[in-house]
């Protein structure tokens, strides 16, 4: 085989700045290349990267390819797959990851359609481990693990026979760990073969604002559902989750009632969370909310409806009036604490 | 002027809507349960292209789907919404295509069509929820894209540009591209359409017998069939000149090791009264495990 071992990861920056999940994505690499007797590679496009590029390497990076153009400041599709595309091309490594970003999710098909080897989306985890096809033994494979059908099924995929092996991560799913400044990685300047007719997406407009709901970070999250049925009612969740210091969570059915902004949504099309306790009140439990905080520690769930199959994953559940738990529950807390 | 649209559509089994019939005793689903629908985003898509019809007449719409026969309810249910030309593509040998091996055949349908000024479809299918077919065709077929749109803002048929709105983490990018380009389109900015009466009244006919001839002999046998200037087609891989080793499994790098279903554990759950007695007891534990502080 041909290929270089190596685990190569493409770091995704926006605005200059390297995003999360490519770092989480850099520990995950450095994880399977430890399996693999491999080393651990990164591309990083755009614009006046130095210092980013450093703070890549710090997360465990031996090699990384930096590719500095003005044209690149911001993401567009075809000349990052042109430039994407020919470091893979030239380095064969063995396993590309991609952040399942908008970003990730726009580029990775595009260089899997151009090389035509294999990618799974949204991965939400990766292992090493064996194959068969046919008599064919296939050893240190990558297994792509993935929820589908609408979260129903978790699927293990694997694509041995064409390499690289790729797969785009979902952002949160893999552990950070601590950097290291004075971890020795390599930076190889690269210069892009792009030509102006390459640069056919113009950004007019680009409208980024922080998440102030920050989910993924909360211990504590306090959901809230359809059940919870007037906004007058939603206010008794945000009590809730400020009196244990929590974050306030919802069902994609509260976000689209009005209940409740986006941000807040969690389940499959919103925020994966795992904290240490998730309180569900009024959240009846469909798939696609489970899928986005089935792990949480411990799960309280409050519903009227005692078949309601949110009970099915809680640890604790109380059927009843929500309107009446909760502050019985606010109550009994500022007693005991 | 009138432009000429692709639209790729797909039929998927209604994973969004488990209700008690479609999740089995052992807590897995019954498939066989889910009725199956037009894909949601490219419902979306597909109102996208007949908006942009709207506002320039003499725009042609034409609908593409692979699948097996029964995938040609989407297409019926394109043409009563205001399509003009529709074609399934299907063939034995496209099953179990992954999303290259479907980029490649929907790649060879277009190219069919020719001469198109843009490619539409949703962003992603609820079955599988990959959102890489679209951006993996756009590849195939060598031009630009514009994924997760929202709306499209403007056209200019002089130019030949479009400019459009995109979803992107935390906001949105207004972006302009010219022709050809292919745009998925997220389920934010339009509000489909419902079918037509007059024009389900006028395609019933047309249909079933198209239908019956092409879908049912013809892809035994799979010989090409639906005369020319039919609106209504049955693409295989001969009509749309793909490479076999390209199509279904052989075109398909990405194989299904295991798949597991997911059973809900109900686990050790401990029901709690729900009087103050009940809750004061489990507020203990929690502090007690340091859950809460």
């Amino acid at each position: 085989m041909s290929t270089k071992n190596t685990v190569m990861v493409f770091i995704q920056q926006d605005d200059g700045i390297v995003a999360d999940v490519s770092l989480e994505l850099v520990c995950k690499a450095k994880e399977l290349a430890g399996e693999l007797g491999a080393k651990v590679s990164a591309i990083l496009a755009g614009d006046k990267l130095d210092a980013e590029a450093k703070r890549v390497i710090s997360y465990g990076v031996d090699e990384l390819f930096l590719v500095e153009d003005k044209r690149l400041a911001h993401y567009t599709p075809v000349p990052y797959t042109k430039v994407v595309r020919d470091i893979i091309v030239a380095q064969q490594p063995q396993i590309v990851l991609y952040g399942a970003t908008t970003t990730g999710r726009d580029l990775g098909p595009r260089i899997a359609s151009n090389l035509k080897v294999g990618l799974t989306a949204d991965c939400t985890d990766l292992q090493i481990g064996d194959h068969k096809i046919k008599e064919q033994l296939y050893k240190n494979i990558l297994y792509q693990i993935r929820p589908a059908f609408g979260g129903n099924i978790i699927a293990t995929i694997v694509s041995p026979e064409k390499l690289p092996q790729m797969a785009t991560v979902r952002e949160g799913v893999m552990k950070i760990v601590e950097p290291d400044a004075s971890y020795k990685g390599k930076i190889t300047k690269v210069d892009p073969k792009l030509e102006d007719g390459d640069f056919l997406t113009e950004i007019i407009k680009r409208v980024r604002e922080e998440k102030r709901v920050n989910l993924k970070g909360a211990q504590i999250i306090v959901s809230g559902g359809i059940g919870v049925e007037t906004r007058a009612n939603f206010k008794l969740i945000e009590e809730l989750a400020h009196v244990l210091g929590g974050e306030i969570g919802a069902s994609r059915a509260a976000v689209d009632a009005g209940l409740v902004s986006q941000p807040h949504q969690v389940g499959q099309t919103g925020t994966t969370v795992r904290p240490r306790l998730y309180i569900a009140c009024g959240i009846s439990g469909s798939i696609q909310h489970r899928a986005g905080m089935a792990e949480s520690s411990k799960i309280i769930a409050i519903n009227s409806d005692p078949d309601a199959p949110i009970f099915q994953i809680a640890h604790y559940g109380i059927v009843g009036d929500l309107k009446e738990i909760i502050p019985q529950f606010i109550k009994a807390y500022k007693a005991k604490a | 002027m009138g432009l000429n649209l692709v639209v790729l559509v797909k039929q998927v089994p209604d994973t969004q809507n488990i209700t008690g019939d479609a999740m089995k005793e052992d807590g897995t689903v019954n498939r066989q349960a889910l009725p199956a629908i037009f894909n949601p985003e490219d419902l979306y898509a597909l109102e996208a292209a007949l908006t942009v019809k709207d506002l320039y007449p003499g725009t042609r719409v034409n609908v593409l789907t692979m699948g097996p026969p029964p995938a040609v309810q989407v297409l019926k249910e394109s043409l009563y919404r205001g399509a003009d030309f529709v074609a399934l593509i299907s063939d034995r040998r496209f099953a179990a295509a992954d999303t290259l091996a479907t980029s490649y055949a929907l790649k060879c349908a277009i190219e069919k069509i020719g001469n198109y000024d843009m490619v539409f479809c949703g962003r992603q299918a609820i079955d599988g929820d990959t959102a890489q077919v679209g951006p993996q065709t756009a590849e195939k077929l060598g031009i630009n894209q514009i994924t997760c749109v929202s709306e499209i803002n403007n056209i200019d048929t002089d130019k030949k540009s479009v400019e459009a709105t995109r979803s992107i983490e935390g906001g949105f990018e207004i972006v302009k591209s010219g022709f050809p380009v292919l745009l998925t389109f997220t389920d934010e900015g339009y509000v489909p359409r419902p079918p037509s009466a007059i024009r389900m009244l006028s395609y019933k006919n047309a249909s079933t017998e198209v239908s019956t001839e092409a879908f049912d002999e013809s892809y035994m046998d799979g010989e090409m069939s639906g005369s020319a200037g039919n609106n209504l087609q049955l693409w295989d891989i001969e009509a749309i000149n793909a490479d076999v080793e390209g199509c279904g499994l052989s075109g398909s790098p990405t194989k299904v090791k295991k798949i597991m279903s997911v059973v809900l554990t109900s686990g050790d759950i401990k029901m709690v009264d729900n009087d103050m007695g009940g809750i004061a007891e489990m507020v203990h534990e929690l502090i007690a495990d340091h859950t809460i502080g």
